[in-house]
């Protein structure tokens, strides 16, 4: 029994702790992408004739570099936190949630419905929670549809999800240019309560920029997703479901139940993202605003690996590039920047499997 | 004349004249730390049958991968027609006559029969399907080769053995000559089976040549002209099938030399049994499998407190589901499960837990182990509700287990943040182990518990499950290493088609008797 270790008792595979492992697999992916889109991005401002670097200082001043392009960072990673949080939570169940983009737009639907039906004056400490708790229910509704019909029929959460899109999108769209929408336009009345505060009313710098409290409600979400997966026994059901529904299945767990859970979740925690425009942002919900944020979620999450803080990280990385965009416009077409988008999300797309093989091999010919 | 498990394959004698379809030699293919095959040979002679059998994982079906051109080996060399051709593509191995019959049908289920068998060299007439010169073209290599065949019926309207002559009819309609059929009989019903060995003989008297895939030997004995066995990957025997016995083949099949400890056997005694503990019954339980066939076929058993009752067998002969069904994880067609005289037939995983079952499953990988989790993490698995407080994890008391259990179960690295994926085979399944053997349990299925770990562990584990047996436990083992099975169980019984064969008391029992069993030779007593 105090025998040393033989050569066949050493761990297989590295020497290293398991926390620096972990930490080398969940960073590199996301460097490599970032070195591979910079590399590209170079060469088509090349192309385009103009000097990289003086886009690229064109593109950190017109973010990062002035309060009102920060403001609009800022809102603008709110959302994406929120969808990004969303896609990553059902995967680590293992399920792929395309439709972030309808649970987005049914969640800012439901809480606009819930800013109209409370009366003028409601104290915001009851509205929010008001408006917050409609969104995620709606957001949810959408999300549990998928997975009851996979629990139940099989049905995969992909297809469900992405078709369910375009029936929810219609249906919001029908509801407002039938019933809701306030003449000539396509969004419904100013909501009466739940406004929140924006950045402005407080730093007067961020003057015109759409960045409001949502954000601080999107770190509160982050955080207590963050809790639930990885300090709960609920969590740990759920990544087992995610990584091995097999042995999760022969330790006892409900595989399906977990997949119902993690996709009602998964849309509630999109559809509560809605308050970010609605209530932070326009106060009315308009047809169309989720505008790909839904769907640039999934990217968020991939490039996150699906850690709630790396999605953070991500989602204020995607904002840059969206509102980089618009500020180098007069040097590139600002189009460039979904391209650089796309090169990112193939980059990690294909780098992660391909990192963490190069990882592995290295640490077994270290040990050798 | 053959050389049994020691010195490697030998040629049979006086064949020298016949000319060799295919040789390989020194076969070697590697999935990553897993040997397929390690140095494995083949050698079959034209116009022969040729049974390649073995058990399942032991390597056939991947050499027959690479013949077939769909893997390159990693090391070795394949010849077919004395031509060399290591390491050539499917196009080549058909070009070639080589024809592969797939365990699983590859047949279109919504194209009729015709349309499957011409698929890829469809004859057209202006750009369309000749359907007509298809059906005609079909029929005549039916009659031909005496598979009869309706050429205008969909497959999904086929019944197993139907479809499979479809498949056979396949491969000869793109003028396969070396015919590679895959467990061909594992769907089939006798009268079917019978119907194929009259199919395969007219084929080989024609001249082509086949070789059969397959781990029932009682199958094979009386149709095969040569024997080629394949364990661990490796090629341990060829042998000419008139000049050999079952048991010597079935030995060469699963005779594995295992250091195993000896010293041990407590008499079983119920009184040493926990309290109110019954152990576990099984009542005429019945499973059927994906195909709807009865893959466990009315069987009935007890294990008592204190006793292992030990089941040995050939792979696939439904143990795997028993213990599957047993532990939750399949679903039961007929028949009652009793642990502790509790019905448990209908509950789910957890509610079996909770009635006193542990299991030790066959798979580690698969379904012991969550491999990207750490070894205290892992030490949880199923009764993680147990650690909490509210619904938030103790993580001091997960530690805290961890520590106790790789101690005491000699875990190493003794790391509990190590991802299990980390360890070697047989600290994984000590993990596994320790997991199922540390909460309160009164019956334990242990399923191949010590495949794949080095000999230090297996002795660990063997004296484990005799401890536990002196505890009191009822224990049922499945094991495909007949040494184990002999040398722990007090009761043996061998599982045969979906049946037992026989239950014996392991006193009476010897390799050779069990042997017989296992490969139907014999048919036994059992209830």
């Amino acid at each position: 029994m105090t025998a040393p270790l033989t050569a066949e008792e050493k761990p297989r595979r590295f020497a290293a702790p398991a926390w620096r492992e972990r930490g080398e697999e969940a960073l590199i992916p996301p460097f490599v992408a970032l070195l591979v889109a910079l590399i590209c991005g170079d060469l088509l401002i090349l192309s385009y004739g103009q000097s990289p670097l003086e886009v690229y200082r064109l593109l950190l001043e017109g973010t990062w570099g002035n309060a009102y392009g920060f403001g609009q960072v800022l809102y603008k990673a709110t959302t994406l936190t929120f969808t990004g949080l969303a896609v990553s939570f059902g995967l680590r169940a293992g399920l792929f949630n395309i439709g972030g983009e309808s649970q987005l737009a049914a969640g800012g639907f439901a809480a606009a419905l819930a800013g109209l039906a409370l009366p003028t004056g409601t104290p915001l400490v009851l509205a929010l929670p008001l408006c917050i708790i409609a969104a995620g229910a709606a957001g949810g509704a959408v999300g549990a549809v998928p997975a009851y019909l996979k629990t139940r029929f099989g049905a995969h959460e992909v297809i469900v999800t992405i078709m369910l899109n375009f029936v929810v999108l219609a249906f919001l769209n029908w509801i407002i240019a039938a019933h809701l929408h306030v003449p000539e336009t396509l969004h419904t009345p100013e909501i009466r309560a739940g406004a929140l505060p924006r950045l402005s009313d407080m730093f007067t710098a961020f003057h015109g920029s759409a960045a409001n409290l949502a954000m601080i409600v999107v770190l509160v979400v982050a955080a207590a997703v963050w809790f639930y997966l990885f300090r709960t026994s609920g969590g740990y059901a759920l990544r087992a479901v995610g990584l091995q529904p097999d042995a999760a299945e022969y330790g006892g767990i409900s595989v399906g139940r977990v997949w119902l859970k993690a996709l009602t979740i998964s849309g509630i925690i999109a559809g509560m993202g809605g308050i970010n425009y609605v209530l932070g942002y326009k106060h009315y919900y308009e047809d169309g605003f989720a505008s790909g944020a839904g769907f640039l979620g999934i990217a968020v999450a991939l490039v996150g690996r699906n850690n709630p803080f790396g999605v953070v990280i991500a989602a204020f990385f995607f904002a840059t590039l969206s509102q980089g965009g618009l500020a180098i416009h007069a040097l590139v077409p600002k189009q460039m920047m979904d391209v650089l988008q796309g090169v990112v999300i193939l980059a990690v797309a294909m780098s992660v499997p391909e990192v963490r093989r190069v990882l592995r091999g290295s640490r077994r010919r270290s040990d050798a | 004349m053959t050389s049994g498990t020691g010195g490697g394959p030998t040629s049979p004698g006086g064949e020298s004249s016949r000319a060799v379809a295919i040789r390989m030699e020194g076969i070697s293919k590697y999935f990553g730390p897993i040997e397929a095959n390690r140095g494995a040979s083949l050698e079959v002679a034209r116009g022969e049958i040729h049974a390649l059998v073995g058990e399942n994982g032991a390597g056939k079906s991947t050499l027959m991968r690479i013949l077939g051109g769909l893997m390159k080996p990693d090391a070795g060399r394949v010849e077919v027609n004395g031509r060399d051709v290591t390491g050539w593509s499917t196009n080549d191995a058909i070009a070639a006559g080589i024809g592969i019959v797939h365990q699983h049908f590859m047949l279109v289920p919504t194209l009729t029969v015709a349309e499957n068998l011409v698929l890829g060299s469809e004859p057209a007439s202006r750009g369309m399907l000749d359907y007509e010169r298809a059906a005609a073209s079909v029929q005549s290599l039916s009659t031909e080769t005496g598979l009869a065949v309706q050429p205008g019926r969909k497959i999904s309207e086929l019944s197993v053995g139907e479809a499979q002559r479809v498949e056979i009819l396949k491969v000869l309609f793109r003028g396969a000559e070396i015919l590679v059929l895959d467990e061909p009989t594992a769907v089939l019903s006798p009268p079917e089976v019978r119907e194929l060995w009259a199919v395969l003989r007219r084929l080989r008297d024609k001249g082509d040549t086949i070789v059969l895939i397959t781990h029932r030997l009682d199958e094979v004995v009386d149709l095969s002209d040569t024997i080629t066995v394949m364990r661990a990957g490796a090629t341990v025997a060829r042998i000419r099938t008139a000049e050999t016995s079952p048991a010597e083949i079935a030995r060469a099949m699963v005779g594995r030399e295992v250091a195993l400890s000896a010293g041990r056997r407590v008499t079983p005694s119920s009184a040493t049994g926990s309290r109110g503990s019954r152990g576990l019954e099984v009542r005429n339980l019945a499973i059927r499998g994906s195909r709807g066939n009865r893959v466990v076929d009315g069987v009935s058993f007890a294990v008592q407190p204190g006793e292992i009752l030990g089941i040995a067998g050939v792979e696939g002969n439904g143990q795997t589901e028993l213990i599957e069904a047993l532990a939750g994880l399949r679903e039961i067609s007929e028949g009652q499960v009793l642990i502790d005289a509790v019905d448990i037939t209908a509950r789910t995983v957890a509610a079996r837990h909770e009635v006193g079952l542990s299991h030790i499953p066959e798979d580690r990988h698969r379904r012991g182990l969550i491999l990207e989790y750490s070894i205290a993490d892992n030490l949880i698995l199923g009764v993680e509700n147990k650690f909490t407080k509210g619904h938030v994890i103790d993580r001091a008391a997960v530690l805290a287990n961890a520590s106790g259990q790789i101690s005491s179960f000699d875990i190493r690295p003794g790391d509990p943040a190590l991802f299990a994926r980390a360890l070697s085979g047989g600290n994984q399944q000590k993990v596994v182990i320790a997991r199922e053997m540390s909460r309160a349990f009164s019956v334990l299925l242990a399923s191949q518990p010590t495949r794949g770990v080095d000999v230090g562990a297996i002795e660990f584990i063997h004296q484990r499950l005799l401890d536990a047996r002196a505890a009191g436990k009822a224990i049922l083992l499945v094991s495909a290493e007949l040494n184990e099975v002999l040398a722990l169980s007090d009761r043996i019984a061998v599982m045969y088609r979906g049946r037992f064969a026989v239950v014996m008391p392991a006193a009476e029992a010897s390799e050779e008797v069990l042997g017989e069993y296992m490969i139907g030779t014999k048919k036994g007593n059992a209830a």
